[in-house]
């Protein structure tokens, strides 16, 4: 500990007081136990991004040295990093979960759904999920949602009910007091869990930091052969770009999040370690979803309308 | 909001990683310059990125607006920016070198007072405004008394619009010797006033260039600098056992543990302890904090204790030191306020969830309803409505190990839940309403209810 350290201690810290990650860190364990304690069917949404793989790390402690009481789900959007694919499959073979899929590609090629115009299969996903959900009968999904991410989540409960159509009514939100979660839900009905809601962007990667977590390579500035569109850079491939007067060029970039390839922008960033993340993070003017999601900039109330038709 | 382009110092990793965290809520009318006060917070902690703030522009702007309105950054709701209105509890973060900040964004309108409550409930701190213009006024005493019911260890008042007496000495002095009188005499422990002006910036991050006459902290110091921990040594400790960990391996094949997160107090390997409801005792033979042995862990740790004896322990029970265990009973008498739409009524069969047990309970009797504009009562209302708050006696089907409210807010509270629809009813507190030294006298109902 260095004598700077000591100077910012002091004054802000008991003896019996806790780091802000270990405070963080409490909170969502417990909201895993109380989960597993009052549900019969959980499941952890799981998409091989930082917030799923901080979720699943913390699950893992939850009940160390049991295994994760829950299983695994990723929405598949048929658009995905190869290498996030990977780092979920390797993930799920390492500690012996049970990974369920629901495609957005099956529900196409049925002709159930239809590709939009714009390419972005973000908005097609909630279908999927909520049928999967229906079918495999989950009574609690954990999702990674941060209330520091927009500005609807600001609002969302850390147990967030809904309805048999998977549908979110911020005006029928229960009052969530002290640490006391209320998961009582009607068949049909499930509640949404999420418990990093208290978490920011910066907490994520200080957290990561501090337990060494492995992250799929994207996270990190490599040289990526990308396009622009509407401001962003965006990965060439099968699913639609580069388009006409669009052309690739070769930089140094890296993801911030990890979502569709059609709607997640890279950012330029010689970032190619954590401690350069997170020192890149601590003073960047843009948020996470300003700065590279295409999805929450259609409308002012994007992610709100979503979250009401269901989507995590 | 002026720049968001002034260059910002970066933090070591190490700074950001061992800073303290502060959970507060705010508490105003509507026109007490509460949106201005949390966005200066926000933004001069750099907690409003540029695309937050264009995206707030270009929303003024659609409406017609010469200026940004602070309140679209914290208004999140559809309904809300249509009708300008908040209508629920919002959580905001931002952070200084020293610590980081959960903020309970709670809505003004006496309607709301359930979501002052809420916020309140997981605060330790409440920060109070006040219009300098106006002083002490019913809404800022409601918020007191609210603040003094929850038991929230600190209390600001933020004497705001300064600059709108003159910067005055005397308007503040006066205002802030009748506040904290008011809140002493309801028990709330520590009142620090500040004068500001959220507008011009005074003494909310920088310190005033015109209020020298005033030498306390910023409104962001004192919340940079509140201790955040208390001297547990003194405290009851309580765990409320989550879940059973039995992994049943090759490798741990007689592993039982309790996991929860710690309630109040330490516990220590060794430690001799009684499992409530059941009275069977033993000694904590280890202690996992999350994978890893320790000596000793204390709240809000989420831990795993281990137990010499096998004797049967399940989610819902309550491990205590033995020498220090909570009265059990049937009958729990409590200071709730109603927070769901339905009423809540004599002959209610409701659930109560204490910790991590649900139990079934009825509604005995309402033996009164307070005013929070005077405290004064109101004897038999017959039922609650929402945003009431009363006495309540409750019934419950098995032994509840439950402390008083004020000994230990977490092991002290419970809800009340609607068995039919799930819909969380009422928020409750064990035993006398008020922390005041001796109840708050009543002319209004002389028949000794002691709010």
């Amino acid at each position: 500990m260095t004598t700077t350290a000591e100077a910012a201690r002091e004054g802000t810290a008991g003896p019996y007081a806790l780091s802000h990650l270990d405070a963080l860190e409490s909170e969502a364990v417990h909201i895993f136990r109380e989960v597993a304690g009052e549900f019969e069917r959980p499941v952890i949404l799981f998409s091989g991004g930082k917030d799923s793989i901080l979720m699943l790390h913390l699950a893992l402690k939850a009940f160390a040295p049991a295994a994760v009481p829950f299983s695994l789900l990723h929405v598949d959007t048929g658009h995905n990093f190869p290498e996030v694919l990977d780092y979920r499959d390797r993930t799920v073979e390492r500690h012996g979960l049970r990974l369920h899929v629901a495609s957005v590609q099956d529900y196409i090629d049925r002709g159930v759904l239809k590709e939009r115009p714009d390419g972005t299969r973000n908005p097609l996903q909630t279908l999927p999920l909520t049928e999967k959900i229906q079918a495999e009968k989950f009574d609690a999904v954990f999702g990674g949602g941060r209330r520091d991410e927009e500005k609807a989540r600001a609002k969302e409960r850390v147990f967030s009910l809904r309805d048999e159509f998977s549908q979110w009514d911020p005006r029928r939100q229960r009052p969530e007091l002290w640490n006391l979660y209320n998961g009582r839900h009607a068949p049909g009905e499930h509640v949404r869990v999420f418990p990093l809601s208290n978490w920011t962007e910066l907490d994520v990667w200080q957290y990561i930091a501090r337990e060494g977590i492995e992250l799929p390579q994207i996270y990190y500035a490599h040289e990526r052969e990308v396009f622009a569109r509407s401001g962003m850079w965006l990965t060439a491939g099968e699913w639609g770009g580069p388009k006409d007067g669009e052309t690739i060029e070769k930089r140094r970039v890296r993801y911030r999040t990890v979502g569709d390839m059609s709607c997640t922008g890279a950012v330029d960033s010689d970032a190619d370690s954590i401690e350069k993340v997170i020192a890149e993070i601590a003073v960047t003017r843009l948020t996470e979803r300003g700065a590279t999601r295409a999805d929450d900039k259609m409308s002012e109330a994007a992610m709100e309308d979503r979250k009401r038709e269901g989507y995590f | 909001m002026t720049s968001t382009t002034e260059p910002v110092e970066p933090l070591s990793v190490w700074q950001l990683s061992e800073t303290t965290l502060l959970r507060f809520a705010t508490a105003g009318s509507v026109d007490d310059g509460k949106s201005t006060l949390v966005g200066r917070l926000l933004h001069d902690s750099k907690s409003v990125l540029t695309d937050q703030l264009e995206a707030v522009e270009r929303a003024s702007a659609s409406r017609g607006q010469d200026v940004p309105d602070l309140a679209l950054l914290t208004d999140g709701l559809r309904a809300e920016r249509e009708q300008g209105i908040t209508i629920d509890v919002a959580y905001r973060y931002f952070a200084t070198p020293r610590r980081r900040f959960i903020l309970a964004d709670t809505p003004g309108h006496v309607q709301y007072t359930r979501n002052m409550v809420t916020g309140a409930s997981t605060a330790e701190l409440t920060v109070i405004l006040v219009d300098a213009r106006n002083g002490v006024v019913e809404q800022t005493r409601r918020h007191a008394a609210i603040a003094a019911l929850l038991r929230v260890p600190h209390v600001v008042l933020a004497v705001n619009k300064m600059d709108l007496v003159d910067y005055q000495e005397s308007v503040f002095a006066a205002i802030a010797e009748e506040f904290t009188a008011y809140a002493t005499e309801l028990g709330v422990p520590e009142v620090t006033a500040i004068p500001i002006s959220a507008l011009e910036g005074d003494n909310v991050v920088e310190a005033s260039a015109v209020m020298d006459w005033y030498g306390g902290p910023t409104v962001l110091e004192h919340l940079e600098t509140v201790p955040v921990s208390h001297d547990l040594a003194h405290c009851h400790a309580r765990l409320p056992v989550q879940y059973v960990i039995r992994p049943q391996t090759a490798e741990h094949p007689d592993y039982r543990g309790y996991a929860g997160q710690i309630a109040a107090g330490t516990f220590r390997v060794g430690d001799e302890v009684t499992v409530l409801p059941s009275g069977r005792t033993s000694k904590v033979s280890a202690i996992d904090v999350l994978g890893e042995p320790v000596d000793a862990a204390w709240t809000p740790q989420s831990v795993t204790l281990l137990l010499e004896d096998d004797i049967d322990v399940s989610r819902g029970d309550l491990i205590v030191p033995s020498e220090d265990a909570p009265a059990t009973s049937q009958d729990v008498e409590a200071t709730v306020c109603h927070v769901a739409d339905a009423p809540l009524t004599v002959g209610h069969r409701v659930l109560l969830k204490h910790g991590t047990r649900t139990v079934k309970a009825i509604v005995k009797d309402i033996p009164a309803r307070l005013t929070l504009d005077d405290l004064s009562l109101h004897p038999h209302p017959g039922q609650l409505v929402a945003n009431d708050i009363g006495r309540v006696k409750v019934r419950t089907a098995e032994p509840l190990p439950a402390d008083s409210y004020a000994d230990s807010r977490r092991t002290g509270s419970f809800i009340l839940i609607d068995p039919s629809d799930g819909t969380t009813l009422t928020a409750g507190m064990v035993g006398e309403s008020f922390a005041a030294p001796e109840p708050v006298k009543d002319a209004a109902d002389a028949d000794g209810w002691d709010f």
